[in-house]
């Protein structure tokens, strides 16, 4: 009690570096990247973190696009995309000093599905597709197309070979990884013995050989017409006979998208925030990936917390207020109370006049619970004492920590079990990003192999009332 | 008040577990809730800590008081056939229609058959009654898709209506929608004290009315408790280093000198609080854009060390607290 030495007590919370440091600059610099996926559960910063690492390599002298599916309307408008018209469109007001550019599009699921078909259809056939309610219904997006479509308009960015780098973000897939497995399905689907069922009738009809066969599928269609109704079978048929020639493309593009994905010159990123949840989610992306034979560059982890005074321990932090809360015993203690209550030093921060402004930001509405009587209760109660606010300042930084070391837990079990797979940290921002401003700042993040904490000797930008 | 309570929300903001503690809430003395989950994640079991849950209705929890939760975990595939059984007592053509890839295509590719057979187990749950009449649940909890897939989510049986025009699945539809659409049904959306939530959540309810589905609850999942108040942050804006160095020194944490260990902590200890300041300011903000809504706004707590069962409760007793039950 006597020696206290906070700012030398090793904590365990304290930020070890992890086993591999997953360095940015150079994945996004090679000219042999050409693809990178963001993949991640939902809400961790998937779209952000795409548009980011775009930012950055565009700045750093890449052509680069971004994909990006359903992004919040704020990032989107920030990147100028807030027409949903599925085509790269340029973004402005970036640093081009470097000769890089930046494109950027909004995935529109319908409008990609009708391209593929006018693409493989001739337009009398493809009109009889684009026209059928089944398929507009289909193409409209339910489950597994979007995924399809995102791998899709990849296939096509990559064809046309405008741009040296594509950055893709992933739909928020309710299963981690339905994006890899939607082709694989669409294209088994469209090889199955059920497309041949429902083309069947028409192109079997009457032969003599197929007699048994045709028992079989009458039995069927009949079941499926029942079930379905007449028309609506009518109109599957329709969709799927009229599909017919545009299969063979259908499953060639699915298959060439995978091995695409599989091929030197993509980058998997997985992307958590070192939440319980996120980061296991992130092992089943590693792992499925590694099955897939999927290139992996690493693990963004964003939100991830600091402090720059973390040689303070939650617990020594506690203690302190504690003793600060019963400041009477405090005072005793150490005798301190009349330099502390001094008018000097208290007195000063008393005077409201300058500080208008945040006094008006910090009346704001009221916290939770309160009362406009308490709140009055509280602008009377104006004579509180600078330990009160020393013994907030405190808890504050106790709950800091432990959320250090929370994190910590989680990410070293990570860590644990994918030494394997390199890391690199975001430090969190207390508010979202909504310009470029803010995306070059978590690209920054993004790219320093380090935690980027406040270091105290640069925090000279602090009010001080008696500045 | 509404049999059907339907919990959907953005990613990352807990729904499944608001969706579970509202069951438990809901199940007050004497009463059965259903907590449906239609994602396959099995969210569910991992929260009330049992293995994972097969396709069948089964007792998961006591809610406090004597009620009763049961869960399930509806596999689309399994409850195809099991709707072709129930219409149509088509055994052995189902598992035909499952060789040929059928039932796949029906779940996973043909347009909403997966989410028509989602809302409509829910459906039939919530309109179930036992041989004395009774229904089977008081009340049907559903852990929905997220808040921008929800609208189309529920809506699918509409949709479905207008494709098959005639026959059992038409009729199907048409039945479900009449739920959906009715006071029976209550949408609540979870959300967060964040920008992207809130602006979903605002996003969601406009979808939500313009397509008649009903709006219910608003939850503001995962608050943190108040650390320093509006007075607090406004010393901190002023308030002298050299004071609070002091009053540090005074708690034992050191020299209040410059250099000391008191004195070295002041800068940091006032970065986190502005940081603090700012999220206070976004959260008052957020909440201002909730309040407008017009819906009953409800908060529940963080739990900082991770959810477990005994969190699960304690969410329950404050949603019960806060009157949904």
């Amino acid at each position: 009690m006597s020696r206290p030495d906070p700012a030398h007590t090793h904590d365990p919370a304290r930020p070890l570096a992890p086993a591999r440091v997953l360095d940015v600059d150079p994945l996004l610099a090679d000219p042999k990247t050409r693809i990178v996926v963001c993949c991640g559960s939902g809400g961790v910063g998937k779209t952000t973190t795409a548009a980011a690492l775009g930012l950055r390599a565009a700045e750093r002298g890449r052509k680069v696009v971004v994909l990006t599916i359903d992004p919040a309307r704020r990032l989107a408008q920030s990147m100028g995309i807030d027409s949903l018209d599925n085509t790269p469109r340029r973004v402005k007001g970036i640093d081009d000093s470097a000769g890089g550019e930046l494109h950027a599009m909004m995935l529109d699921m319908k409008r990609t599905f009708d391209e593929i078909v006018e693409a493989h259809a001739d337009s009398e056939r493809a009109a009889t597709i684009l026209g059928n309610p089944f398929y507009q219904s289909l193409s409209a997006g339910f489950a597994g197309t979007q995924e399809y479509m995102a791998m899709e308009k990849l296939g096509q960015l990559r064809a046309r070979d405008e741009w040296d780098l594509i950055i893709v973000d992933t739909p928020p897939s309710r299963s981690a990884l339905d994006f890899l497995d939607a082709p694989k399905r669409l294209g088994s689907f469209l090889d199955g013995r059920l497309i041949r069922l429902l083309t069947a009738p028409a192109k079997l009809g009457g032969r003599a050989g197929m007699k048994f066969l045709n028992v079989g599928m009458s039995m069927m269609t009949g079941t499926l017409g029942k079930l379905l109704g007449g028309q609506l079978l009518k109109d599957v048929q329709t969709f799927v006979s009229a599909m017919d020639t545009t299969f063979g493309g259908f499953r060639t593009r699915a298959d060439a998208t995978y091995k695409l994905l599989q091929a030197p010159g993509t980058a998997f990123l997985v992307v958590a925030a070192p939440e319980r949840d996120a980061l296991r989610e992130a092992a089943y992306f590693v792992e499925r990936l590694a099955a897939e034979d999927m290139p992996l560059a690493g693990l963004v982890l964003n939100r991830v917390h600091g402090s720059g005074a973390d040689g303070l321990s939650a617990e020594r932090a506690l203690a302190a207020a504690e003793n600060l809360e019963d400041a009477r015993i405090v005072d005793q203690e150490d005798g301190k109370a009349g330099l502390r209550n001094s008018p000097d030093t208290y007195g000063s921060s008393d005077s409201s006049t300058s500080e208008a402004p945040a006094h008006d930001r910090a009346e704001a509405p009221a916290p939770e619970g309160g009362s406009p009587a308490e709140d009055a209760a509280h602008a009377e109660d104006a004579e509180r004492s600078v330990d009160q606010l020393t013994a907030g300042l405190l808890r504050l930084h106790a709950e800091r920590m432990q959320l250090l070391s929370r994190e910590q837990r989680t990410r070293d079990r990570f860590t644990a079990l994918h030494p394997e797979v390199a890391v690199t940290e975001v430090a969190a921002l207390p508010g979202d990003v909504h310009d470029l401003t803010g995306l070059r700042d978590i690209g920054d993040r993004l790219a320093a192999d380090e935690r980027e904490l406040p270091d105290p000797a640069e925090d000279s930008d602090l009010p001080e009332a008696s500045a | 008040m509404s049999r059907l309570q339907v919990v959907s929300g953005k990613g990352g903001t807990g729904k499944t577990t608001v969706a579970a503690a509202l069951a438990l809430a809901l199940a007050t003395e004497g009463k059965r809730t259903l907590l449906v989950e239609v994602e396959g994640r099995q969210g569910i079991a991992q929260l009330f800590e049992t293995e994972a849950l097969p396709y069948e209705e089964r007792k998961i929890a006591v809610a406090p008081g004597g009620g009763e939760v049961y869960a399930l975990a509806i596999d689309p595939e399994l409850a195809l056939l099991d709707y072709l059984q129930m219409f149509y007592k088509l055994g052995s053509a189902g598992r035909a229609l499952k060789k040929l890839g059928a039932i796949d295509f029906a779940t996973t590719i043909a347009p909403g058959l997966r989410d028509v057979l989602l809302t409509g187990k829910a459906c039939e749950a919530v309109r179930r009654k036992d041989r004395s009449g009774r229904f089977a649940y008081d009340y049907v909890v559903m852990d929905a898709p997220p808040t921008g897939r929800i609208t189309r989510f529920l809506n699918v049986n509409d949709e479905v209506a207008g494709l098959a025009k005639i026959g059992p699945i038409h009729n199907q539809a048409q039945a479900v929608m009449r739920v959906l659409k009715s006071p029976e049904t209550a949408v609540h959306l979870v959300t967060l004290l964040e920008e992207m939530p809130v602006q979903e959540t605002v996003d969601g309810i406009a979808e939500l009315r313009s397509a008649r589905l009903p709006v219910g609850r608003i939850i503001v999942n995962m608050t943190r408790p108040e650390v320093l108040d509006a007075t607090d942050l406004e010393l901190v804006r002023t308030v002298p280093r050299s004071t609070v160095a002091r009053s540090l020194s005074s708690a034992g944490l050191g020299g209040a000198r410059r250099g000391g260990h008191a004195e070295r902590l002041v800068d940091p200890l006032l970065t986190q609080a502005e940081e603090y300041a700012e999220r206070y300011t976004l959260e008052h903000d957020q909440r201002a854009v909730l309040a407008e809504l017009g819906l009953p706004l409800h908060e529940l707590p963080l739990f900082a060390e991770g959810m477990d069962l005994a969190g699960l409760y304690a969410l329950a007793r404050a949603l019960r607290e806060q009157g949904v039950s």
